[in-house]
């Protein structure tokens, strides 16, 4: 009986841990929907959206019941069952990588260790690698789905830039997983904790990645971008092009779900930025906080800094103009992968020669 | 975990069967990303978690992802069933059948009374691996390396010739 209820246990804390994340991204999504409308006014010295709600914060409610209450259309040469099944991939996948991203050190529940993250994989990494590299799937078969010319184009091109782009995104972090040494996202945020010490002198620099990877970060971060189909690499939904790319004809809750999946990819991309490069949770603690502040300083440090890499992505797309197309792909084959490449090169080298 | 072997073995074969069974190219490939998928599965509950998450990254996101690019760029229809090969049509499933008991035949009498699915692996980590690749297999995984090489250099050479 006490093996049982301990299982019980485990399963509860699991399931509250779930929802939690859920609730929590799928409001962050929303939000962040508001505050790319927010920045993107102001850079073009506009105020944004302002009627719904003070300074328009319920925008995103409305937004949502306006998407449920559109009607779904379905075009009538569209292949149903993958034109149905493309958004609900996407939306899936772009929820999964969540699972094994810690948010923070934990604390102990009745002699329980309740973590900050679903699950711990020792290959965590590459887990999220899988599921962001299945999601390519979703935009492809929703342009190849939709039976018509502009959708089928911005399908091929999103397919073809994510496996460009896919190849330099892994190749930048192997300099950081060398450091590390480990592939689980717990190990490596706990092997940046402390300060960078150089011949045995405290420096008081953050013992951070991004000041021992720049270039790695560099390539990370902009193929991440590519990958993510974010401005000034949004070329497969290129209005100016291709009307609205892959989702063309998409309408109601499948384009929502478009949008949600483009938008949680981005958090899940700044979230690995944070773990990878910006030391994860860590912070400045302060010791005189009562003890329940102690356990949820982590979690606001590691929130502040995947909300400056998501400003970070709103600011570039007010600012910056679209690539072309083979301007992006000779970027991606003839300069970040090379340049990964060096890294790794010039990165194993100087851990051989210290040891 | 013997009751997700066989829900994932049990998924595997039935999509392998829909991409043989399926017309559409597109519907086969997606049904070979899942039978992929669930070997994935079957790997991670034999403990070899590297292996099943390379074999996502590599074949399900990689390598599909060129067939269903190349089935989309020729915008590849319903296929015709063809009439010709009489001979196929009668002697496919009986050949297929004998060939499936032979293999049986011979799992069974090289691993005789395994109760299940219990093989684990010596040691599935990224570490394990990396020791066997380059202590044990250096050799044979350099060689590779370069046959891949090789193959790469050829299919540019090929491209080429079309300019």
């Amino acid at each position: 009986m006490g093996t049982f209820s301990d299982t019980a246990i485990l399963l509860l804390i699991a399931v509250i841990k779930i929802t939690v994340v859920l609730v929590v991204l799928l409001t962050a999504i929303a939000y962040t929907t508001w505050l790319e409308r927010k920045v993107v006014a102001h850079i073009q010295a506009r105020w944004g959206p302002y009627l719904v709600g003070p300074h328009g914060l319920l925008q995103p409610l409305a937004d949502g019941a306006k998407f449920i209450l559109k009607e779904d259309i379905i075009p009538i040469e569209a292949d149903k069952f993958i034109y149905w099944l493309a958004p609900f991939l996407g939306f899936v996948l772009a929820f999964l990588s969540f699972a094994v991203i810690p948010f923070g050190e934990g604390f102990t529940l009745y002699g329980h260790p309740v973590r900050f993250q679903i699950a711990d994989l020792n290959v965590g990494l590459l887990y999220v690698f899988a599921v962001t590299s299945l999601g390519v799937y979703s935009i492809a078969l929703a342009g190849w789905s939709s039976n018509s010319k502009y959708p089928l184009l911005g399908g091929l091109r999103s397919s073809a830039q994510m496996i460009s782009y896919e190849l330099s995104l892994g190749l930048a972090l192997i300099g950081t997983l060398m450091m590390a040494g480990t592939l689980s996202l717990r190990g490596i945020v706990d092997a940046q904790s402390g300060f960078w010490h150089i011949h045995g002198v405290n420096t008081w620099v953050p013992h951070w990645y991004i000041f021992a990877q720049p270039i790695g970060f560099f390539v990370y971060f902009t193929s991440a971008i590519a990958e993510t189909n974010r401005v000034p690499f949004d070329l497969p939904e290129g209005e100016t092009e291709l009307v609205a790319g892959f989702h063309t004809e998409y309408s109601s809750m499948k384009f929502a779900m478009f949008f949600m999946s483009e938008y949680a990819n981005m958090i899940t991309v700044s979230c690995l930025a944070t773990l990878l490069f910006f030391g994860g949770w860590h912070g400045p603690g302060f010791a005189w906080l009562p003890g329940i502040v102690q356990i949820f300083l982590p979690v606001f440090w590691f929130c502040l800094k995947v909300f400056c890499f998501m400003f970070f992505y709103i600011w570039m797309r007010g600012t910056l103009p679209r690539f072309r197309y083979d301007q992006l792909m000779s970027l991606g084959w003839k300069f970040l992968l090379p340049l990964a490449m060096l890294n790794i090169l010039v990165t194993s080298f100087l851990i051989a020669w210290h040891g | 975990m013997q009751i997700l072997f066989y829900i994932f073995a049990a998924v595997a074969i039935l999509a392998a069967l829909n991409m043989v069974l399926q017309r559409t190219p597109v519907y086969s490939a997606l049904s070979l990303i899942v039978v992929l998928c669930s070997l994935a599965a079957v790997y991670l509950l034999l403990g070899a978690e590297f292996i099943a998450v390379l074999q996502v990254i590599v074949y399900a996101g990689a390598i599909m992802v060129l067939f269903v690019f190349v089935i989309m760029l020729l915008n590849a229809g319903r296929e015709t069933p063809s009439h010709r090969s009489r001979i196929a049509k009668w002697l496919g499933a009986p050949l297929i059948a004998g060939f499936l008991v032979e293999i049986v035949v011979v799992v069974r009498q090289q691993f005789p009374s395994s109760g299940g699915p219990s093989v684990a692996a010596p040691n599935g980590s990224p570490a394990g691996i990396g020791h066997l690749l380059f202590r044990s297999y250096a050799l044979p995984f350099e060689v590779t390396s370069i046959l891949i090489l090789v193959a790469v250099l050829g299919a540019v050479v090929l491209a080429k010739k079309e300019f």
